[in-house]
C-alpha cells in the first residue's frame, strides 16, 4: 500500500447540447428580464487602449454547414499583452478592457461576431514571445468537449514565424487554419470541425 | 480580487485532462457529433499565460434572482409550476480544494421538459413563469446554492424513441480558461439515465456517477422544497516550486 494522492476526477464533460443560449446568451434566445444584459457581450468601451478590430466567421461541419446553434468564447490580453486576471503577474491589464467575450452564431446564417481590440505578445512559458493570438472556446450541440483552438493574425507574420506554439504544428500545411485573414481592421476567421481545412485544436 | 481571499495568485498549469473520462469527440450513438467532431488529433500544449489565466465574476453581476429559477421568470406574485427543488453544492479542483469566485450558469426545461426556445417543437406546454436560467458564483468554500424546479423528461430526435432523463445543464468558469467546461447533473434514482444516448457518451460509469446528484435528506426544507446535492470539479493545478524561473534564474 501507498498513501493516497487524494486526487478528485474532473467532472466529465456533455455537450452544451441545442439550447445552450438559454442559459448563456438568455437575452440572444428572447428570455428578456432575467439577466440586464448577456455576459461578455461587450469586451471594450470608449476607454479602451489599442486598435480596435472585429472578428467575424463561422463554425463549420463536416459537409461544409455552418452550425448555427454553436457558441464561442474568446480570451485574450490587452494591447500590452496583459491578461486580466488574478493569475497575471507581470503588471495590471488595462482595467477597460475584460479580454473576455461570448458569442453565440447568428440563428439564420451561422455567423459570429466579437468587437474587441489587437492583443499584444505574452510570453511562452520560456519566455520567448508568442505572437499576438486569442483563445478560442467552441461548444455546441453534438460537441462532447469544447473545442479549443487560437486565433492568429495575418498581418503578424513576423511574429507568427517566430510562434513556439505555431512551431509545434507538425504538418505545416495546417498552420493557415489558426490564421485569420485581415482587411482593414475586419478580421475573418472560419472554423473548420473536419474535413481537409479541419482547424488545429489543442489538448491544454 | 473580494472574492478570492487569502489565496496566492495561482500561476501553475493545469494537469493535464483525462480524456479517457471525458466523452470522446466521436460518439455515433449521438449522431450529431459524427459530423461535429475533429478527426485529427489535437496538439497538445502545456499551459502557458494565455491558459492559465483566467477573468473574474464578480459577485456585483449577479441580480437577487438570478439563483431562483422559480421566480426569476415569473409575473409578480405568481411561481413555476413543478416540483420544488434546491440544488446545492461544491465547485472544487482535482486536489479537492474549494473553487472560490467560479461562476456558475444553469438552464434546463421546465417542469412538463420543455424548453423555452424558438427552435423547440415539443408538444408540452410552455410555463408562462418559467424562464429556464440561472446562475451564481461560488462563496470562499467554493459552495453554491439554487432554487428551481425540477425539469422534465423529454424526447428528442436522434433514434426513433430517445429521450433525454431530467437534466440541467451546467456551465462551469473557475480561475483559468482552460478550465472551462460545460456538463450536465442528472437525479438519484431516475432509470432513463441508463437509456441516453448523450449519457452513454461517458465511457466509464463511474464518470456517469459522478454526474448524478444524490437526494440530499438532510437539507430538504420541510413542507417547502427536496434538496439535491450536486459538486463539480474542476481540472487542479501543478504546484508552481520549481517553476516560473527563466533558465540561469
Ligand atoms: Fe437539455
Amino acid at each position: 500500500m501507498v498513501q493516497s494522492l487524494g486526487y478528485l476526477k474532473e467532472s466529465p464533460s456533455q455537450t452544451a447540447g441545442p439550447y445552450v443560449h438559454i442559459g448563456l446568451t438568455p437575452n440572444h434566445a428572447d428570455i428578456r428580464g432575467v439577466y440586464d444584459t448577456d455576459l461578455g457581450a461587450v469586451m471594450v468601451n470608449d476607454k479602451t487602449l489599442g486598435r480596435r478590430i472585429t472578428i467575424t466567421g463561422r463554425v463549420l461541419d463536416g459537409t461544409g454547414t455552418p452550425l448555427k446553434d454553436a457558441l464561442l468564447e474568446i480570451w485574450q490580453a490587452d494591447a500590452a499583452g496583459l491578461y486580466n486576471s488574478p493569475s497575471e503577474l507581470r503588471g495590471s491589464a488595462d482595467p477597460n478592457f475584460t479580454g473576455w467575450g461570448r458569442c453565440a452564431t447568428d440563428g439564420v446564417t451561422g455567423e459570429y461576431r466579437f468587437d474587441t481590440i489587437k492583443p499584444g505578445r505574452v510570453p511562452f512559458r520560456d519566455g520567448r514571445p508568442m505572437a499576438p493570438h486569442i483563445s478560442v472556446w467552441i461548444v455546441a450541440r453534438g460537441i462532447n468537449l469544447g473545442l479549443n483552438t487560437r486565433l492568429y493574425f495575418a498581418d503578424e507574420e513576423a511574429a507568427n514565424a517566430e510562434d513556439p506554439v505555431l512551431a509545434r504544428i507538425e504538418h505545416r500545411v495546417r498552420v493557415p487554419t489558426l490564421i485569420a485573414a485581415g482587411e482593414g481592421d475586419h478580421y475573418r476567421f472560419d472554423i473548420h470541425l473536419q474535413g481537409e481545412r479541419e482547424t488545429v485544436f489543442f489538448d491544454i | 480580487m473580494s472574492d478570492r481571499p487569502n489565496r496566492k495568485p495561482e500561476t501553475g498549469a493545469f494537469f493535464a485532462r483525462d480524456r479517457v473520462w471525458h466523452p470522446p469527440g466521436l460518439t455515433p450513438g449521438y449522431k450529431t457529433s459524427v459530423l461535429r467532431s475533429p478527426q485529427k488529433a489535437l496538439l497538445s500544449l502545456d499551459g502557458t499565460l494565455s491558459e492559465i489565466t483566467g477573468p473574474v465574476f464578480g459577485h456585483s453581476i449577479l441580480g437577487e434572482r438570478d439563483n431562483d429559477l422559480i421566480h426569476n421568470f415569473a409575473k409578480p406574485g405568481e411561481s413555476a409550476i413543478g416540483e420544488r427543488i434546491i440544488v446545492h453544492g461544491r465547485v472544487l479542483d482535482e486536489r479537492a480544494r474549494p473553487v472560490p469566485g467560479a461562476l456558475l450558469e444553469f438552464w434546463q426545461a421546465n417542469a412538463g421538459g420543455r424548453y423555452r426556445h424558438k427552435k423547440e417543437s415539443y408538444l408540452a406546454p410552455l410555463d408562462p413563469n418559467f424562464g429556464g436560467c440561472g446562475r451564481t458564483i461560488t462563496d470562499q468554500d467554493g459552495c453554491y446554492a439554487f432554487r428551481t424546479v425540477k425539469p422534465g423528461p423529454y424526447p428528442w430526435p436522434n433514434g426513433v424513441n430517445d429521450w433525454r432523463p431530467a437534466h440541467i445543464h451546467f456551465s462551469v468558469f473557475g480561475h483559468g480558461f482552460a478550465q472551462r467546461l460545460i456538463t450536465q447533473m442528472y437525479f438519484e434514482g431516475d432509470p432513463m439515465i441508463w437509456k441516453c444516448p448523450i449519457v452513454q457518451t461517458i465511457p466509464d460509469r463511474a464518470a456517469v456517477e459522478q454526474l448524478v446528484a444524490a437526494l440530499d435528506w438532510g437539507n430538504t426544507i420541510p413542507m417547502d422544497a427536496r434538496a439535491y446535492k450536486f459538486d463539480i470539479v474542476l481540472r487542479g493545478r501543478r504546484s508552481t516550486l520549481f517553476e516560473n524561473r527563466m533558465e540561469g534564474n
